[in-house]
């Protein structure tokens, strides 16, 4: 049996998306620039697919600028709100669980921009304080950054509040909604949102198309130069086939969303349940409150994530893991190590995020087949001793 | 990212488990930084005629762990100090760059058994 649950990497392209991009390949291959038959037709298509996903967040037409994906919209959004700030000092309040394309372009605008960033704790269930927040904003502060949730242990954020607050304050606020698009409503003028980004790949779109939401009226400069593209604030070819499939897969997305939440996360729930009911030694990583419907994300003690991983594939299972190991760093998670748990533990981390293909079927197999992995390399554990069915770090 | 050849020997490890009276142990890495590998050596008349392991750590430890062991099986004290790293890489066709860091913990954790041997023998 083969079995998908890496669904936070990315999604399988809905058959029913790919069938509306196909004509926008061969047929209808106008560049939607051109002044002719050929482009309006295809211009007739963004313009559209530009009103659907407006829709889908609340948001007007003219807010929403396609990119190549969520790490250019987390770009664009933060290196344009900064070089687009005429304040002296500059300064940007952001979350320690962000993904790469936020931390690493705050890294960089550190370096080069000479931006201060303040990175806020999390609490065990993965979620920024509030107050944390209030506490931290400064004359300086132009940005709010913090992600709606988090990939890899599904930590929904407070993006209401926080919103209201950067309202409050006259100060920007931005979320990465790559990972939230799929199971969370959003509406942005009720949760105060000026800037989001996403990602079509995460929602059974296709891969390298994304957007970028602006509020009207947010002041923030180009990133990419060159052509007149998206009203002259992202040059490049309009890619119709992919901005199609991008506002299908969201649509069809909006349209089953509660339907999926609730079948998916039961499947996730009696899992979860299951693995920490009938396996010893297993850790919950972030709570289950405030959670992705579709996330589980399990630490196996004494053992290694990666190998892990690597022992489900080798039964068809498809998972990702927070251990060093698989990201080719020395250090684990730096998500999981912000949840407080300790070292060894993040490095037999495993996320298992299901989708809306998941069956139960699958999540029994899964479950036989991790049940038995455990086993397997407890055995080969120089932690763990079998005779006596416990284990121990020192 | 890994050939077949580390899958089946992570997938079926030769020399997994404890050794009872174990003539040497060498015991390298710890648990926060994700890699432990343990090796137990059984010594007859300077050769190695039995090795066992135990493993911590991802699929390209467990591999070059079976491998190394498997590797010193029959060798005198000396010849086993002679396998390198690159050694069990080889014999594995090759493991991803980010990897090759396991096989060290293989040649460390032989020398750290042969190191334990010898003390004993003083």
């Amino acid at each position: 049996m083969k079995v998908y649950l890496d669904n936070s990497a990315t999604t399988a392209l809905d058959k029913e998306v790919l069938e509306q991009m196909i004509p926008y390949f061969t047929d209808t291959f106008g560049n939607p620039s051109s002044l002719h038959n050929y482009g309006r037709k295809a211009l007739k298509a963004v313009d559209e697919s530009r009103e659907i996903i407006a829709k889908c967040i609340g948001a007007k037409a003219n807010e929403i600028y396609f990119t190549s994906g969520g790490s250019e919209s987390d770009n664009w959004a933060l290196k344009g709100v900064v070089k687009a700030s005429k304040q002296k000092k500059k300064h940007i309040i952001t979350s320690c669980i962000e993904h790469p394309a936020i931390m690493d372009t705050l890294a960089y605008l550190e370096e080069k921009e000479n931006v201060s960033v303040t990175y806020l704790p999390v609490d065990k269930g993965g979620r920024v304080n509030v107050k944390d927040i209030e506490d931290s904003i400064t004359d300086d502060t132009i940005l709010v950054s913090v992600m709606f949730a988090n990939n890899e242990m599904g930590a929904i954020q407070p993006i209401a509040e926080i919103g209201k607050i950067c309202k409050e304050e006259g100060i920007l606020f931005h979320t990465d909604a790559v990972q939230a698009m799929d199971s969370q409503n959003i509406d942005v003028n009720e949760l105060n949102i000026d800037l989001l980004s996403m990602s079509a790949h995460k929602f059974h779109g296709p891969k390298g198309i994304g957007v970028l939401y602006i509020r009207s009226g947010v002041k923030i400069d180009r990133l990419i130069h060159g052509g007149h593209q998206e009203r002259r604030m992202r040059a490049g070819t309009t890619d119709t086939p992919l901005i199609v499939g991008m506002a299908k897969a969201l649509e069809i997305a909006v349209r089953d969303r509660a339907e999926n939440n609730a079948r998916i996360s039961s499947l996730r729930d009696d899992f979860v349940k299951r693995v920490l009911d009938e396996i010893p030694f297993v850790y919950l990583n972030g709570g289950m409150e405030h959670r992705l419907p579709n996330n589980a994300n399990l630490s196996f003690a004494y053992i290694e994530g990666e190998s892990i991983l690597i022992n489900l594939d080798l039964a068809g299972v498809a998972v990702s893991s927070g251990s060093a190991c698989s990201s080719g760093s020395l250090e684990p998670s730096h998500v999981i190590l912000a949840l407080g748990v300790k070292e060894e533990l993040a490095h037999s981390s495993i996320r298992f995020s299901l989708g809306k293909d998941t069956t139960q079927e699958e999540m029994d197999y899964t479950f036989d087949v991790l049940k038995a992995s455990v086993e397997r390399l407890r055995q080969m554990s120089p932690l763990f001793n079998m005779e006596k069915g416990t284990g121990s770090y020192v | 990212m890994y050939n077949d050849k580390v899958l089946e020997a992570f997938a079926n490890p030769k020399n997994v488990g404890e050794m009872e009276n174990a003539d040497g142990i060498g015991t390298i890495g710890n648990a926060s930084c994700g890699d432990i590998m343990r090796i137990y050596i059984k010594v007859e008349n300077n050769v190695i005629v039995d090795a066992k392991f135990k493993t911590f750590g991802c699929a390209a430890a467990i591999a070059t762990a079976s491998t190394a062991t498997d590797m010193i099986i029959g060798k005198t004290i000396e010849e086993a100090l002679t396998i390198k790293n690159a050694d069990v890489v080889a014999f594995l066709g090759g493991l991803p760059p980010q990897k090759i860091h396991c096989s060290v913990l293989a040649e460390e954790a032989i020398q750290a058994a042969v190191e334990d041997y010898r003390s004993k023998q003083k």
